[in-house]
């Protein structure tokens, strides 16, 4: 059981590791962003104008490493396939630690 | 399919973040009840291996770009509630730590692809399946329970997006919040999900519950449900 648990904990980390194809196929291809999922630049040249309130609640939040990117913008790939990798690294621990947190509380009394 | 902040209105998200926490109060209680604490390793699993198949964008040549969210085989093997949960973390870490999907969003984002979609892969699953444990059948099973689990919360998210129109408009006439209405929004999410990214999502829940049942099938949710209760 342990030895299966190793095996799929290893996985996830080559996951991690191979997650720059997210990035890198999309550039290779020419997808830009996902449906319905335009910055306000986007939407101005899809739209000719961004819509008002939109535009108000768009930047609320800013986030600490925004699009699993450390460089901005202005990155170049090499510097986009570290920032993608470390990423998933960090996303990958926090994602399993506040499960295992979740998951201590709800079973606090077990075992 | 993470809808950014700015794309609903509020009287869009602010109900949609109560129907998601109602739904995580409900998991919460079931999950203490379904999952035993030697599971927990299989919890942080489940969210991380979300978390990082997300990562894998898709394209679709010259177009946009999609990918597969794991919500429907973490449904299979540990139960739909766990599911709910487990994706809820991801898209909550997403949100505020890489701004994938907006703040306000949040409620909404959980209940496409954390609600929805798990529950529709987890019956379709069960429905298709029927009492076969292998097979063709079986598998054809696996497949459509992530293909039309993924289908189903990209036409939520689309249905979200294409009723702003019509809850809020400018004086000018001009939409506030997302722009695009239904007859836009649902053709153009169901498309390219329908023709690829639903597609990826229901090979890798093949992939995996063929690898599970062979290495771990004590582990898995779905073969328990067959004898007992249902959910």
């Amino acid at each position: 059981m342990k030895k299966f648990e190793n095996k799929l904990w290893l996985g996830l980390f080559i996951m991690a590791l191979l997650s720059p194809l997210g990035i890198i196929l999309p550039e290779k291809f020419g997808a830009e962003d996902a449906w319905g999922e335009w910055g306000l630049d986007a939407l101005e040249k899809l739209l000719g104008y961004v819509p008002e309130g939109l535009k108000k609640t768009a930047d609320i939040w800013t986030a600490p490493i925004p699009d699993y990117n450390f460089g901005g913008d202005g990155a170049l790939l090499p510097a986009k396939i570290l920032s993608y990798i470390v990423s998933g690294i960090i996303g990958f621990i926090l994602a399993s630690v506040v499960m295992i947190i979740i998951s201590k509380y709800l079973f606090k009394n077990e075992k | 399919m993470h809808i950014p902040d700015g794309y609903l209105s509020p009287q869009t998200y602010i109900p949609l973040y109560g129907v998601s926490m109602a739904f995580w109060g409900i998991a919460l209680k079931k999950i203490k009840k379904e999952v035993s604490a030697k599971q927990i390793p299989y919890l942080a699993m489940a969210a991380a291996f979300s978390f990082l198949i997300q990562m894998f964008n898709i394209p679709i040549p010259g177009g946009t770009m999609g990918h597969a969210v794991g919500a429907g085989i973490i449904a299979l093997l540990l139960g739909p509630w766990t599911a709910v949960i487990a994706v809820s973390v991801v898209l909550i870490i997403q949100a505020f730590v890489f701004g994938d999907g907006g703040i306000t969003a949040i409620g909404a984002n959980c209940i496409n692809m954390a609600i929805i979609m798990p529950f529709v892969a987890f019956w379709t699953f069960n429905v298709i399946k029927g009492p076969s444990q292998s097979g063709p059948r079986f598998i054809a099973a696996a497949f459509l329970s992530g293909y039309i689990g993924l289908t189903a919360a990209a036409l939520s998210a689309a249905f979200m997006f294409g009723i702003q129109p019509v809850i809020a408009s400018g004086p000018d006439g001009r939409p506030l919040y997302a722009p695009y209405p239904l007859s836009i929004a649902i053709p153009a999410m169901a498309i390219e999900h329908l023709l690829l990214f639903s597609i990826v999502e229901g090979v890798v829940t093949v992939m995996l519950i063929r690898y599970f049942l062979k290495h771990e099938s004590t582990i898995m949710y779905g073969m328990r449900e067959v004898s007992c209760e249902k959910v």
